[in-house]
C-alpha cells in the first residue's frame, strides 16, 4: 500500500465541521476529516450512515448546511461540481448507453482543447490502463459488469483529476470479479498515486484496499485508522462488531482489584480496571480467532471448560459455537465463538457435544468503558 | 453473544438554526440559463393555459356589455329547464357510457392479458383502430346502420324479406341518448383498454401462486387478487372515459337529434346565438366535473403503492378452454363491431346514393361539389398536425426535461409539473372558447391603464390552432416524456458536471438519443390527435383556414353525409399512414443508432 506522509503540509483534502440535514433528518453531524496526498481512504459504515452523502458533498453534488471543504489549500465549499477537480465512479457506473466505451471515456476530453488525435491517444492509453485495450468500440450493454466498471473508472480518470471518488464501485459485481478488481484497483492506485476516496459497506473491501479506513455510523465518524488499527483496536463496540466477527462479553468488576467476572468465569485483563468501582459493568470483546484451545486445566483465570454446541467448517478454520456452563451462584451460562485452525481441530478431534478447555488470552481482550 | 448489532449511539440531532442554513454554491452561467428556461416554461404555460382560463371564467361572470355581474349568468342558467336539462343529460350520458366502456374495456383487456386465447396480438391491434378515427366517424357509421335510412332500420333493404320471407328491420331510435351512448362507448372503450392492459400486465405471478396454494377458488382469487391489483387502473380508466364522454362534441352533434348536452349547448350559444357569456357559463359547468374527476384521480393515484417490485415474476396465463372460448367469442364480437363501423363508413363514402343506388363511385371524394373546404381543408389539417407534432414535441420534451432533471427552482418546477398534467381535465371546447376570449381581446383595461394584448396577432392564424392542440393534448405525452426521463440514470448529469460538460451538451448527446423512441411516440400522438380533433378547433379556425375534421361536421350538417364519410376516411388513412411511418422509423432507428440495446 502506498504510504503517504501524514504531515500537516501534506494534507490534500480537508472536511471541516460539515453538517448535512434532509428536512429534520441529520445525515451528517459535524464531520471533520483530513486526507493526505496520494492516500486511499475508505468510508465504511452500515447502510444509511451518510457515506454517500459525504462523498457527494465533497463532489459538490449536494450542498451542506454548514462546514467547509478545502482541497489543495483552496476552500471549494461554494464551487459547483463543474469547477471542482475530481473524477467520480458511481455504483450504477452511469455509462452513457448510446455511446461506445471509447466515446464515454472521451466525453470530458472533447471539452478540452485537445486535438482529435490527442484525444484518441489518451483514450487508448486509458483503455490500456484499465486492461481493456480492444473494447473501445463496444457499447456498455455489450460489456460485462466488471468491464463496465473499468470503463467508468477510465472515464473518471480521463481528465487526470486530483481526486478520485468511488461510490461502491464494486458492489454490483459478483464475488469473484469483485475480488480480482480489488487488487487491480489497488495496484492502479499505487501506480497513479491519485488521492482516492471509496465508499463501501463491505468491511473486507475496506480493510484490503484502504490506507486508512473512516468508519461511520449515524452521520458521525466513529473511528479513523489503518486497517490494522481498526481491526485490532476498535474504538467502540460498534466498530468492533462492524469490522470482522467479535464476541462481546458483559463482565462485572468485582471488589478484588484487577479481576473481572464474565458469568462465573474470572478473566485476567491487561487493562487497568481499578479505575472503575466494584460492581460496574464492562463490555469486553474478543475475536473468535483469538480464542485458544488451552493446555492449562480449567480453574486458572481466563481458562474454562466449554461445551461444543456446534461446529462450522469455514475452510482454513473451524468455527466452534461454545457454551461455558455456569458453576452455580446464580450465574448464567455464557456462550462464544472460537475459530480454530482446521488442522488443530482435527488433531484434537473437536466435535459437537464434546467438552474442550479454552483460554481467553488477556492481550487479546478489548475493554470498552461502561456507558456513562 | 457474538455478532449482536451494537450501534454506537442514537441518531444525532442539530439545532433548528442549522437545519435552515445552507452553504450555497455560487451560481454559474449555466444555472442562470436553466433558471431562465424554467421561468420561460412557466410563462409559456401561464399564457397558454392560465390566462385563457382566467378569461373564460371572468367572461362567465359578466354581462354582454362586460360589466361584472357575478353569478347572474349561472342563476339564469339554473332557472331555465331548457338549459339545465343538458347538464343532467351530459352527466347521464357520461355515466352510462363510462360504465359500459370500462366493463367492455376490462373484459377485453383481461382476455388479451390473462387468458390463453388465440389471436391476442391481432385483437389488440384492431381494437386500437378507433384511436385513429375522428369520434364523428362512429356517429356517421351509426347513421348508416341505424339511422332513418340505415341498413338495420330498413331491414337490409328488403334482402331478407325477399329471399327468406321475414323482415328483421329494427329501429333502435338512434337519434338521442341511445345513439350518443353507443357512439361514446365506441369512442371511449379503446382508451380504457390502453390503461387496463398496462394495469393488468403489471402483476406478480407469485400472488396468484400464493392464492392457489391457499386453495382459493378462481372466482375468489379474481376478487381478492386481480381486482385490488388493478383498482387504480380501473379508477383511471373510468376518469378518462367520463371526461371524454362528458365533453365530446362530435357524436352528440351528429346523432343527438333534439337531445341536448353541454358541449352542443356551448356550440349553439356561441355559434348560433352569439351569446358568449352563456357559452362561457356552460363551459365552466363542463369544466367543473372534469376538474373534480381529475383531482379525485390524482388523490387516489397518490395512494397507490407499487405491488410490483423488481423481483416480480411475470404471469403466464394457463389454458382454460371454457374461459378462453367465451373470451374469444367476446373479443371477436368487439373487433367485428369496430371493423363494421370502419367498413360502413368506407362503404358509404364509395356508393352513389345511399340507400337507393349502391353502385360504387368516387364522386364523394370530389369535395369541390360540397361545402367544408375540400382538399384545402385536408391539407390545412395535415399542416396543422405536422406543426403540432414538431413544435409540441420539442417544447414538451424540453420542458419535461427541465422539470425532471433541473435542480434549480424546486418550487417553480413542482408548480409547472402540476400545470403540465392539468390539461387532461380541460375539455377541448373550453380550451377553444377560452382562446377566443383571451386572444381576441385587443387590450385590457387595468386600473385606468390600457394594456395592448401582444398575443392578439395570433388570433385566426395557424399558430393559435397549433397552440390549442399542443395544450389540449399536453398531459399524455408529458407523462410519456417524464417516464422516459425518469428511467435514465440520474447520475448522468452528475458525471457530466464532474467533467465540466455543460448540461445542454449532455442533453443533446445522451438524453435525447436515449429518449428518441419516446420522442417519436409523442410526435406521432400529437399528429394523430390534431388530425382527428374537432372540439378544440371548431371555435378557432378562420374562414380562410378550414380544417378536415371540422369539414366533416359541416358537411354532415349540410346533409352531405357521404362526403363527410369520405373526408373521415381521408383522415383515418392519413393517421394510420403516419402510424406506419412511425413504426418504420422506430424500427430503423432501433437498428441503427440504438445498436447499444442489443447485446
Ligand atoms: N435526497 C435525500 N432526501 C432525504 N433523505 C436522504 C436523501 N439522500 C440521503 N438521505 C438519507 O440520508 C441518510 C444517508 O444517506 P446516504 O445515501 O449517505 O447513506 P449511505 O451511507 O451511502 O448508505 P448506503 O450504504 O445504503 O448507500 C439515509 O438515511 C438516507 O435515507
Ligand atoms: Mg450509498
Amino acid at each position: 500500500m502506498s504510504a503517504s506522509q501524514q504531515t500537516p503540509d501534506n494534507v490534500y483534502l480537508q472536511v471541516r465541521n460539515v453538517t448535512k440535514t434532509f428536512g429534520h433528518f441529520v445525515a451528517l453531524a459535524d464531520i471533520s476529516l483530513d486526507m493526505y496526498r496520494g492516500e486511499f481512504i475508505c468510508f465504511l459504515g452500515p447502510s444509511g450512515c451518510g457515506k454517500t452523502t459525504l462523498l457527494r458533498i465533497i463532489a459538490g453534488l449536494e450542498e451542506q448546511n454548514t462546514g467547509q471543504i478545502i482541497q489543495n489549500g483552496v476552500d471549494i465549499s461554494r464551487f459547483p461540481p463543474a469547477r471542482r477537480d475530481f473524477g467520480i465512479v458511481f455504483q450504477s457506473y452511469a455509462l452513457f448507453p448510446n455511446l461506445t466505451a471509447a466515446k464515454n471515456i472521451a466525453y470530458g476530453l472533447e471539452q478540452s482543447k485537445l486535438s482529435r488525435q490527442d484525444i484518441q491517444e489518451r483514450v487508448q492509453q486509458l483503455l490500456n490502463l484499465v486492461g481493456l485495450p480492444d473494447s473501445g468500440h463496444k457499447y456498455p450493454a455489450q460489456l460485462s459488469g466488471g468491464q463496465q466498471q473499468r470503463i467508468a473508472l477510465a472515464r473518471a480518470l480521463a481528465l487526470s483529476p486530483g481526486l478520485l471518488l468511488l461510490d461502491e464501485p464494486l458492489s454490483a459485481l459478483d464475488a469473484k470479479v469483485r475480488a480480482s478488481l480489488r487488487t487491480e484497483m489497488t495496484s492502479l492506485h499505487q501506480r497513479l498515486g491519485i488521492t482516492s476516496i471509496m465508499v463501501t459497506h463491505d468491511q473486507a473491501e475496506a480493510l484490503t484496499m484502504a490506507d486508512r479506513v473512516v468508519v461511520m455510523d449515524h452521520g458521525r465518524i466513529v473511528q479513523v485508522g489503518t486497517s490494522q488499527e481498526i481491526y485490532h483496536h476498535p474504538a467502540t463496540p460498534f466498530v468492533a462488531n462492524f469490522v470482522g466477527v467479535m464476541n462481546f462479553m458483559q463482565a462485572t468488576v468485582t471488589d478484588q482489584a484487577g479481576t473481572v467476572y464474565w458469568g462465573s468465569l474470572p478473566l485476567a485483563l491487561n487493562h487497568h480496571v481499578a479505575q472503575w468501582p466494584a460492581g460496574s459493568s464492562l463490555t469486553l470483546a474478543i475475536r473468535p480467532e483469538d480464542v485458544r484451545v488451552a493446555d492449562a486445566a480449567a480453574g486458572a483465570p481466563s481458562v474454562a471448560l466449554a461445551h461444543i454446541e456446534q461446529t462450522e467448517f469455514l475452510g482454513p478454520t473451524y468455527r466452534l459455537h461454545l457454551r461455558i456452563p455456569a458453576n452455580g451462584n446464580g450465574h448464567h451460562d455464557v456462550s462464544l465463538l472460537a475459530d480454530i485452525p482446521a488442522q488443530q481441530a482435527h488433531h484434537a478431534a473437536l466435535q459437537a457435544a464434546r467438552m474442550v478447555p479454552i483460554q481467553l488470552p488477556s492481550e487479546a481482550i478489548r475493554v470498552f468503558a461502561p456507558e456513562a | 453473544m457474538a455478532s449482536t448489532t451494537t450501534s454506537s449511539s442514537a441518531a444525532p440531532t442539530v439545532p433548528d438554526a442549522v437545519i435552515k442554513q445552507r452553504v450555497r454554491q455560487s451560481v454559474t452561467t449555466e444555472d442562470w440559463l436553466i433558471r431562465g428556461l424554467i421561468v420561460l416554461a412557466g410563462l409559456w404555460l401561464l399564457v397558454i393555459i392560465f390566462l385563457p382560463l382566467y378569461s373564460i371564467i371572468y367572461r362567465s361572470l359578466t354581462d354582454k356589455a362586460g360589466n361584472l355581474i357575478w353569478f347572474a349568468n349561472y342563476a339564469t342558467y339554473f332557472q331555465n329547464p331548457a338549459l339545465y336539462g343538458s347538464l343532467y343529460n351530459s352527466i347521464f350520458i357520461a355515466t352510462v357510457s363510462t360504465i359500459i366502456s370500462v366493463l367492455i374495456g376490462f373484459l377485453f383487456s383481461y382476455a388479451v392479458t390473462r387468458t390463453a386465447m388465440v389471436g391476442k396480438p391481432i385483437f389488440r391491434r384492431i381494437v386500437m383502430l378507433p384511436l385513429y378515427m375522428p369520434s364523428l366517424i362512429h356517429a356517421i357509421a351509426l347513421i348508416y346502420l341505424f339511422g332513418n335510412q340505415g341498413f338495420v332500420t330498413k331491414g337490409f333493404f328488403g334482402y331478407f324479406r325477399e329471399n327468406w320471407g321475414f323482415d328483421p328491420s329494427f329501429d333502435i331510435g338512434l337519434y338521442g341518448p341511445i345513439g350518443i351512448i353507443i357512439g361514446e362507448v365506441l369512442f371511449c372503450f379503446p382508451q380504457a383498454i390502453i390503461i387496463l392492459i398496462v394495469a393488468l400486465s403489471l402483476t406478480d405471478a407469485r400472488l396468484y401462486e400464493a392464492s392457489t396454494a391457499l386453495r382459493a377458488s378462481r372466482i375468489r382469487t379474481f376478487f381478492t387478487v386481480t381486482v385490488p391489483s388493478i383498482k387504480y387502473g380501473l379508477i383511471s380508466a373510468a376518469f378518462v372515459c367520463f371526461t371524454l364522454a362528458f365533453t365530446d362534441f362530435g357524436i352528440p352533434k351528429v346523432v343527438g337529434g333534439d337531445f341536448n348536452v353541454l358541449a352542443t349547448d356551448i356550440y349553439k350559444q356561441v355559434i348560433g346565438q352569439q351569446n358568449f357569456q352563456m357559452g362561457a357559463t356552460v363551459s365552466i359547468l363542463l369544466l367543473v366535473p372534469t376538474v373534480i374527476a381529475f383531482a379525485v384521480d390524482r388523490i387516489v393515484q397518490r395512494r397507490q403503492m407499487s405491488l410490483v417490485n423488481a423481483r416480480a415474476v411475470p404471469l403466464h396465463p394457463q389454458p382454460n378452454p371454457l374461459l378462453d372460448g367465451v373470451m374469444l367469442l367476446f373479443c371477436m364480437i368487439i373487433t367485428l363491431i369496430v371493423l363494421a363501423m370502419l367498413g360502413t363508413a368506407i362503404f358509404a363514402s364509395l356508393v352513389n346514393v345511399w340507400p337507393y343506388d349502391f353502385t360504387l363511385t368516387l364522386k364523394h371524394y370530389d369535395f369541390g361539389r360540397v361545402g367544408g373546404g375540400g382538399f384545402n381543408a385536408y391539407w390545412n389539417s395535415v399542416r396543422m398536425s405536422a406543426y403540432t407534432a414538431v413544435f409540441g414535441t420539442v417544447i414538451l420534451f424540453f420542458s419535461a426535461y427541465l422539470i425532471e432533471k433541473g435542480k434549480q427552482l424546486q418550487w417553480t418546477r413542482s408548480i409547472i409539473y402540476f400545470i403540465s398534467i392539468l390539461p387532461v381535465a380541460l375539455p377541448g371546447m373550453v380550451i377553444g372558447l377560452a382562446y377566443i376570449f383571451f386572444f381576441n381581446q385587443p387590450s385590457w383595461d387595468m386600473a385606468g391603464l390600457t394594456i395592448p394584448n401582444p398575443f392578439n396577432v395570433l388570433y385566426g392564424t395557424m399558430t393559435i390552432l397549433v397552440i390549442a392542440n399542443i395544450v389540449h393534448y399536453y398531459t399524455v405525452p408529458f407523462l410519456t416524456a417524464t417516464t422516459a426521463l425518469k428511467q435514465m440514470d440520474p447520475e448522468f448529469e452528475s458525471v457530466s458536471a464532474s467533467m465540466s460538460v455543460p448540461f445542454y451538451k449532455t442533453f443533446w448527446r445522451v438524453t435525447l438519443p436515449v429518449c428518441l423512441p419516446a420522442v417519436l411516440e409523442i410526435a406521432m400522438y400529437y399528429f394523430v390527435s390534431a388530425m382527428v380533433t374537432v372540439s378544440a378547433v371548431i371555435f378557432l379556425y378562420a374562414p380562410s383556414l378550414k380544417l378536415a375534421s371540422v369539414a366533416v361536421v359541416n358537411m354532415d350538417d349540410a346533409g352531405d353525409t357521404a362526403a363527410a364519410a369520405a373526408m373521415s376516411v381521408f383522415i383515418i388513412v392519413t393517421s394510420i399512414g403516419v402510424r406506419v411511418l412511425y413504426e418504420l422509423v422506430t424500427w430503423g432507428i432501433t437498428r441503427q443508432t440504438q445498436a447499444w440495446k442489443k447485446r
